[in-house]
């Protein structure tokens, strides 16, 4: 069996389903609480066209929806098909957040949906109001809970290995659900959420405008949407920065991929933008850009909020740097391989029954166990993730970022001035936005996870050893079933979406 | 109050949560068996449309359980979810291809501009129902039968068989309780059905249909229970396993509470088939509802009490997973049992919120008339 081959279709086929299932997320975080808030606005002024608008973007909601639920059930699922020795090793921590989010927010949000879309004529005004308000939250909840696991993974943290089970165990549920890390991931993912929504409805309504149709509908959803996206993008762009100094305290191989920066310095600037030089090796003393615009001081702030602060670059966390202390990863490779090695000793030594062998095997293993993944390395250079994809990603989600920062506060000057319809090229950019809402936020992603590699649980554990130990052959067929499925379902949701939109909010919504 | 529990008292505590949450899912699996009745019940398209109205209501209850279900497997019994869904990789594979199709045909179906035709998502929603059901229960019956796996002292797994859990498709038993599952499912449909939907002609060929399946449900249901009674189960001692005969059956005679469970679970259902067919009820939901989750309940309770192995290992006996092996560990056993007590609130809201829901049965006429029906 090949190993490597497993992993990386398991990685795949994980990606895949991952990268799909945040094509309908996002969309539901934000549009949600747009709905929500169009919605009051209908209870509170007892108009009947806020009632239309509400009711036009909640078709939107539903078709987006059902997907949602397609892809999020795979991923659950897939962390026992294919990652199964991961599910063992941490599932004593990772599985309950997502048992709770089963139970607290799944559940909400399904129940609500149905009052929320069936429900117009069945409860009062504000009992409907109150369900939608509910399903907004329960979306929220749900990505708390998930984007919980996910920090984890990325900065494990209020646990301890057991050496008798061999996995690792929780020791403190409070560590686990405030993890900074979780903490700065959850604001900043869910108010990506919040700007694509925005995005998505400012576009549609943009396209109204530049067809001359629906105007008042138009006008007023990108009043509110705008005002939504405005306050969410800078609240974005904040925790953006906190999720970079998380990532600087926690991920230094990660940080250091993002900006492409092999030799640390002090007073380290940001590349705005740049071209990566391709045969740049580690330790190699080559340029790390062919060209490149520089923010001076940015990194290190960002970083470290100190202008003065060092930041380790690919260089120093690969051969270590014995000046600034920082430990050559082949040092850490080494302690790991006494760690696996007294695993082993302990776990014969308690079949022996021979104590004092289990004693000395554990002590052993307690003092190295902090670098228990990097046993599972070879090659010190192994713990550098993909530079070029973290990098562009990043830099590309910035950069996004900051343009949609100016857009949402233009579309909603000129619409408070009343001008908005004047402003052709502003409406065709706010359409033509919606699909980079899209990218900036699987870039981020990107980001994220594969700024982690070669780990699983950062430090812990690599994902070569995450895999459930089946044959290549098996995942390559779901593989390409689930490409197959997900890219025939898209099509269909996005041909269903057009149409809807093409019908608009005046049209009997379907047959 | 939690942490003060034994592990072994938690870990029971976590089997019953785990046992109920599947029993509550059976229940839902209504809505599956309604999608395969789309064409026995409706007649026309107007019909069809009815149904389809009814069971959309309730799709995402099912579809949600289900992975509620997934989720509590995983926190409270990591390593069986390891190694069921990392080796019996196909079979679970298969039944989440048969749950993405169902979560976007009720959403699809009739929209304009859908890509795939409205009968590709009625085929989707029957696959769901059949397949999916049959599938599931041939999987649940692998905790009785065994499944084909070996762990290591590090407890990592890895299965013997390259068919990775099709096999437990070639096990009587298995196939039994597939074929139960997706008869009572549609046994419950119908009678959902006459429940929920005011139209006479529906509730006609509900009952119709109701009668048919109901025989056939009853040939699976009295099968499987005698191949389980007859059949032999694991039991184990600390860290040995045997195998010992008519394991089930003891493990009734040994908790009474589990059969009457079980008695009563089954007295219901066939009470409410006899309130449908002899009294003209159209509550007989209620009753059969109830009666599943008692029945399968207690079916989940026998694997889990009474030093019972929760998924034999076929391929080496020392291997089998019990509620005591496969585990979290007692703090997080506890932190979660905390959790858990939220999980009658849960119920309660959703129970509340269809008691309005369903207020007034749902008609022709409503659904011919509102833009935002499925
Ligand atoms: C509309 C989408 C979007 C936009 C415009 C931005 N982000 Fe972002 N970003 C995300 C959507 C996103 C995300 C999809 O939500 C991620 C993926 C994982 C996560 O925690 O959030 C993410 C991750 C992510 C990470 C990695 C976190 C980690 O690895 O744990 C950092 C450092 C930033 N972002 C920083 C920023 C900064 C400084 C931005 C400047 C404006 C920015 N992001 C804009
Ligand atoms: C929905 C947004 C997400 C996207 C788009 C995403 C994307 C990805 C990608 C691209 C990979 C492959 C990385 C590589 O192998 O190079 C990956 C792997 C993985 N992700 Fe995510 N991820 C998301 C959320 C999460 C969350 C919330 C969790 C945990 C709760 C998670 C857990 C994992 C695991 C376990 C792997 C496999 C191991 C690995 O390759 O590191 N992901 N994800
Ligand atoms: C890789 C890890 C992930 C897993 C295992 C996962 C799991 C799931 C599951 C099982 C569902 C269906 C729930 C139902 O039946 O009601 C779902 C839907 C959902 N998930 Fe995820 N999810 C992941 C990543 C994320 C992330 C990163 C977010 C948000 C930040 C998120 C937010 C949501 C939301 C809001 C829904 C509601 C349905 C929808 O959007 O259409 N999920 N997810």
């Amino acid at each position: 069996m090949d190993s490597t081959l497993l992993v990386e279709l398991s990685r795949a086929q994980f990606a895949l389903t991952a990268l799909y299932h945040w094509l309908f997320v996002p969309l539901t975080l934000g549009l949600s609480f747009i709905i929500a808030i169009m919605e009051s606005l209908y209870v509170k002024t007892g108009d009947e066209t806020w009632k239309k608008i509400t009711k036009f973007w909640m078709g939107l909601f539903a078709i987006n929806f059902a997907i949602g639920l397609a892809t999020g059930i795979i991923l659950e699922f897939e962390f026992g098909t294919n990652w199964s020795n991961y599910s063992w090793i941490v599932g004593d921590i990772f599985g309950a957040p997502l048992a709770i989010e089963g139970i607290m927010a799944f559940f909400m949000e399904s129940t609500f949906f149905a009052v929320m879309f069936f429900g117009w004529d069945k409860v009062s005004k504000k009992v409907h109001l109150l369900s939608t308000w509910l399903v907004a939250i329960g979306s929220n909840l749900s990505a708390l809970w998930i984007l919980v696991a996910n920090g984890w993974m990325q900065h494990p943290v209020g646990m301890e290995f057991n050496l008798n089970t061999a996995r690792f165990e929780m020791k403190n549920f409070f560590d686990v659900l405030f993890n900074p890390n979780a903490i700065s991931k959850f604001l900043h993912t869910v108010s990506s959420g919040y700007v694509m929504g925005a995005l998505f409805v400012v576009g549609i309504s943009a396209w109204y405008l530049l067809k001359k149709r629906d105007i008042l509908f138009a006008k007023r959803s990108i009043i509110v949407a705008a005002s939504f996206g405005l306050l969410a993008s800078v609240f974005l762009t904040l925790t953006g920065d906190e999720s970079a100094h998380q990532v600087a305290l926690t991920q230094p191989t990660k940080l250091a991929a993002m900006e492409g920066l092999y030799d640390g310095k002090s007073r380290a600037g940001i590349v705005a933008i740049g071209q990566l030089n391709t045969d740049k090796k580690i330790g190699d003393g080559q340029k790390e850009f062919i060209w490149s615009i520089e923010i001076p001081y940015a990194l290190s702030f960002l970083g470290f909020r100190n202008i003065n602060a060092f930041v380790p670059g690919i260089d120093d966390l690969v051969l270590g740097n014995p000046t600034l202390s920082i430990e050559p990863a082949q040092s850490k490779i080494d302690k790991g391989k006494v760690a696996i090695a007294s695993l082993k000793t302990y776990k014969e030594a308690m079949r022996e029954n021979d104590n004092t062998k289990a004693t000395i095997a554990f002590q052993s293993f307690r003092e190295n166990q902090s670098f228990l993944g990097y046993g599972y390395l070879n090659d010190p250079a192994k713990i550098i993730p993909p530079v070029g994809i973290t990098f562009y990603s990043f830099h590309i989600m910035v950069g996004l970022g900051s343009w949609f920062l100016a857009l949402f506060f233009f579309v909603l000057y000129f619409s408070m001035v009343g001008k908005i319809e004047t402003k052709p090229l502003l409406l065709k950019l706010a359409f033509l936005s919606i699909p980079l809402g899209y990218v900036a936020g699987e870039a981020g992603w990107i980001v994220a996870e594969v700024g982690r590699q070669p780990w699983a649980i950062q430090s812990m554990l690599p994902v070569g050893i995450a895999t459930s130990s089946i044959d290549p052959i098996s995942i390559m067929i779901t593989l390409g079933l689930f490409a197959t499925i997900f890219t025939g379902l898209l099509i269909a949701e996005i041909k269903i979406m057009l149409k809807q939109v093409s019908i608009g909010p005046e049209g009997e919504a379907h047959v | 109050m939690f942490e003060n529990m034994s592990l072994l008292s938690l870990q029971q505590y976590w089997w019953f949560i785990v046992s109920l949450l599947g029993a509550l899912f059976i229940f839902i699996t209504f809505v599956q068996g309604g999608q395969t009745l789309l064409y026995n019940i409706g007649k026309d398209e107007a019909q069809r449309n009815v149904l389809v109205a009814s069971l959309g209501r309730k799709w995402e209850l099912s579809f949600t359980s289900l992975v509620m279900f997934g989720g509590a497997l995983f926190a409270a019994f990591p390593l069986f979810y390891s190694v069921s869904f990392g080796g019996a990789y196909y079979v679970w594979m298969a039944i989440l291809f048969c749950f993405i199709i169902q979560a976007v045909s009720y959403e699809y179906r009739k929209k304009p501009n859908n890509f795939l035709g409205s009968r590709v998502y009625e085929s989707f929603l029957y696959i769901n129902g059949s397949v999916g059901i049959i599938l599931i229960g041939i999987a649940v019956g692998t905790l009785f039968t065994g499944g084909h796996f070996i762990k290591n002292e590090m407890n990592l797994s890895a299965w013997t068989m390259h068919s990775y859990g099709l096999e437990g498709a070639l096990n009587p038993f298995n196939v039994a309780l597939g074929f139960t599952l997706f008869f009572l499912a549609r046994v419950q449909a119908s009678l959902y059905f006459m429940n929920n939907i005011a139209d006479d002609s529906i509730v006609k060929n509900a009952k119709i249909q109701l009668f048919r399946d109901a025989l056939l449900f009853l040939g699976f249901f009295i099968t499987t229970i005698v191949m389980l009674l007859v059949m032999s189960g694991v039991s184990y001692h600390n860290t040995f396993f045997v195998v010992s005969e008519y394991k089930f059956l003891h493990n009734f005679l040994n908790t009474p509470l589990l059969l009457a469970l079980f008695l009563l679970g089954t007295f219901l259902v066939l009470f409410a088939l006899f309130i449908t067919f002899f009294r003209k009820s159209t509550k007989g939901i209620w009753f059969s509802g109830i009666g599943t989750v008692l029945v399968i309940l207690s079916f989940f309770c026998l694997l889990g009490f009474n030093a019972t192995a929760i998924y034999p290992s076929l391929s080496d006996l020392a291997s089998s997973l019990t509620i005591e092996n496969s585990s979290a560990s007692h703090y997080t056993l506890s932190t979660m049992s905390y959790v858990s007590l939220g999980v009658p609130f849960v119920l309660a809201y959703i129970i509340a919120v269809w008691r309005v829901m369903d207020r007034k049965k749902i008609t022709s006429e409503e659904i011919a008339s509102d833009a935002h029906h499925y």
